[in-house]
């Protein structure tokens, strides 16, 4: 990966399914092998390559995908403002009982789309979920926060993220993605759900962290508080 | 295609260089003459005199002591190991491939100095090939990295030796695992090897970029290459075989009233066709170590840890006929589970069996033993083991992957202890000879390295090692190819007369 002034360069970069997002397709997953809800979805917004996260989140056990197709600038430009606009208006347009997302992008670290998406909806969210468990029309949700643990019930239909110790992904198996081949993934622009893509922010300056530099050994304390004076550390 | 830009002018100087000045040698070159020439053709950083990096580099994970080499470079393609080699040849330097340094027989040890070649930074994931079901890797990418990289494939490299090694480290060291049984050991899952030999020379063992699953052409150098321990040449690539990833996964625990019995359940298992993906054997004493360790009740006798792979129906059959076949045998407790937290604690004891042993006497060190046998010598072979064990005052829990007639005694030592060292010294010589006679070997998977080399006449006879010396001759006539080990060359035979 190369590092430029005004961005990263992703060119030849591996891309594949955000780890938090495995755990919460591995999450609805279970919630269906279980039988307590009907159908899962699973949904990318992006380029072309976005279809071939969908099709792992198939071959896991999601029954049909939707791409949102956003390319070029606009994919560049793409952040979780935008992203929980497309995912409001799919919530609302299949009439979805629950979303559930990974609590964070590994890329960028934002750790907002799951909260904007149910501030745009209205819904209520358990966030940090390590424990998500369904009680008729409510979701009891244990959260990992700094303090510990926090247990909340929340009302139904609402939004959930998924942090790291909810569960363990399965892997795809051959068998599983031949299966998943077969199941349809609707594609659509964000234009077609109402929604306009167009940055709000602008990123001024993308730089890599100082290269470390070689230690210095001294031989006495007097040494090393000189040297601190020195460099005017102290 | 970055690295390549770099790196090619300078080594098309350098080699330009030498091929029209023949006098150059070690000896009009000083060391840092020497040492300046590396660094022109990998880089300021690429290479190291550091002591802290010569020792890291200098020892594996066995008891063998730190042998650090003089230096230690950093190739990042192998164009630049082929100029690094080719130097190292013209000054008459020893060269030692080093992948992860998780050996167990001291293989990396520079017993005559030279130079160190630590392929880490050569770490791409060079090709898959999602149908054909192969992948080439480099020397820094590790089994772990793989798995990890080729997840939504469904695919897997299940050759598993335990640590998370270099794919090219175990196809120099012909690794093999816990489920050899089913998926093979390195030998069976290397289709092509690159190789840099020990005068630059770059080949590639099945021909360039060739994958096909199966070849009668010419003779098989791929296979002479997996098992060398960097003895013939140093492997640059390599292109491995490919499984599904099991769609589910089923492990049971049995256990029996003698080790006999549980071998016998073993033999008939793997006859009756069921495609058994692991089965590993604990004896009492590894059994009582991990019971105290991870706090579990197994009872204290022989047993089996099983796993199984396959569709969800298949599965049930599987379980369904090892379990009568244990019954027969007398085993009792069979347990099973297909959830992965219970598998998981199932197997608990399997996992933590090295730092179970460890823990039953702390302070000490573990070295572990590693012969195989035909499997209806290995109740023979165990019991007697088991019974010098006692006789030689030492703590040896055994663990076994028994369908290969593969076992590991866990011998937990306290190195300052120089009578019980050289107890232990007797103890695995005896028990590597017992293995010979029984037609086994003196090593099933972690190679011969220093400590075993002294069997192999005896194991293979004087014509085969004959054979081996020749070929060593023949692609490392200066014996510049990590010397000291798995065999001696023909010139340091004559010189012990």
């Amino acid at each position: 990966m190369q590092i430029y002034k005004s961005g990263v360069v992703t060119d030849g970069v591996k891309h594949s399914m955000n780890p938090f997002c495995e755990i919460a397709v591995e999450e609805a997953v279970k919630l269906k092998e279980k039988k307590l809800i009907k159908e899962v979805v699973a949904v990318s917004c992006g380029p072309q390559q976005a279809q071939e996260t969908i099709r792992t989140a198939l071959a896991m056990g999601a029954d049909r995908g939707i791409h949102v197709e956003v390319t070029g600038k606009d994919y560049e430009h793409l952040g979780p403002l935008q992203v929980s606009k497309i995912f409001a208006a799919l919530a609302k347009k299949e009439e979805a009982q629950l979303v559930i997302l990974g609590k964070q992008a590994i890329d960028d670290d934002c750790n907002q789309t799951g909260q904007m998406t149910a501030a745009l909806l209205d819904w209520p969210q358990g966030t940090f979920a390590s424990e998500v468990t369904l009680e008729g029309d409510k979701i009891k949700v244990v959260r990992e926060i700094d303090g510990g643990l926090e247990t909340i019930k929340i009302n139904t239909p609402a939004v959930v993220t998924a942090d790291l110790r909810l569960n363990t992904p399965r892997y795809a198996t051959l068998p599983n993605i031949m299966k998943a081949k077969k199941k349809k993934i609707a594609n659509m622009k964000p234009a077609d759900l109402g929604v306009d893509v167009a940055p709000r922010l602008e990123v001024l300056k993308v730089e890599e962290p100082p290269q470390r530099e070689a230690g210095v050994k001294v031989e006495t304390v007097e040494d090393l508080v000189a040297r601190l004076k020195d460099t005017g550390r102290i | 295609m970055i690295q390549f830009a770099k790196c090619c002018p300078n080594i098309i100087r350098l080699i330009e260089t030498f091929k029209n000045d023949s006098a150059l040698c070690a000896q009009n070159l000083g060391v840092e003459n020497v040492l300046s020439q590396f660094k022109s053709i990998c880089g300021n950083e690429g290479v190291s005199v550091g002591e802290a990096v010569r020792e890291q580099h200098g020892r594996d994970e066995s008891m063998h002591k730190c042998r650090p080499p003089d230096a230690v470079v950093f190739p990042r393609c192998v164009e630049e190991v082929s100029a690094l080699a080719k130097l190292c040849h013209i000054f008459n330097v020893p060269m030692i491939p080093f992948g992860t340094g998780t050996g167990l027989e001291g293989g990396v040890g520079a017993l005559e100095g030279g130079v160190c070649f630590s392929l880490r930074n050569m770490d791409k994931i060079v090709d898959v090939h999602v149908e054909d079901m192969d992948v080439t890797v480099e020397p820094g990418v590790t089994r772990k990295m793989l798995n990890t990289y080729l997840r939504d494939t469904g695919l897997w490299f299940p050759v598993d030796p335990g640590a998370d090694a270099s794919l090219c480290g175990m196809a120099a060291t012909s690794a093999s695992g816990t489920n050899a049984v089913r998926y093979g050991t390195m030998r069976e899952n290397v289709l092509n090897l690159e190789v840099v030999l020990a005068d630059g020379t770059i080949i590639q063992t099945a021909g360039k970029g060739r994958r096909p699953r199966k070849t009668a052409a010419g003779y098989n150098l791929t296979n002479l290459f997996v098992g060398s321990e960097g003895t013939l040449g140093i492997i640059t690539k390599t292109t491995l075989r490919l499984y599904g990833i099991p769609e589910a996964v089923v492990s049971a625990v049995c256990t029996f009233p003698s080790v006999q019995a549980a071998v016998d359940s073993t033999v008939q298992i793997l006859q009756s066709g069921v495609p058994i993906a692991r089965i590993e054997f604990l004896d009492d004493v590894m059994v009582d170590a991990c019971n105290r360790y991870s706090s579990l009740s197994y009872p204290v006798k022989p047993t089996l840890f099983l796993e199984f792979h396959g569709s969800e129906d298949s599965l049930k059959e599987q379980v369904k006929v090892t379990e009568d076949i244990t019954q027969t045998s007398g085993g009792s407790n069979f347990h099973w589970a297909q959830d992965a937290e219970t598998r998981n604690h199932l197997w608990a004891a399997r996992h933590n069996a090295w730092y179970a042993a460890l823990a039953l006497r702390p302070g000490c060190q573990a070295y572990s033993t590693d012969v195989c046998v035909p499997l209806s010598h290995l109740p023979q072979i165990i019991v007697e083991t088991k019974e010098d064990l006692i006789k030689s005052n030492l703590t040896g829990p055994i663990a076994g992957h028994v369908g290969d007639g593969n076992f590991h005694c866990i011998m937990v030592v306290d190195p300052n202890d120089k009578d019980e060292l050289n107890r232990l010294h007797s103890f695995t010589d005896r028990l590597a000879r017992r293995a010979l006679a029984l037609d086994g070997t003196c090593t099933g998977e972690h190679g011969v390295g220093l400590g075993k080399m002294y069997l192999l006449p005896e194991e293979l006879g004087c014509h085969t090692v004959h054979v081996m010396q020749s070929i060593k001759h023949t692609l490392d006539p200066k014996n510049l190819m990590n010397p000291g080990k798995v065999l001696l060359p023909f010139s340091r035979e004559s010189q012990q007369g």
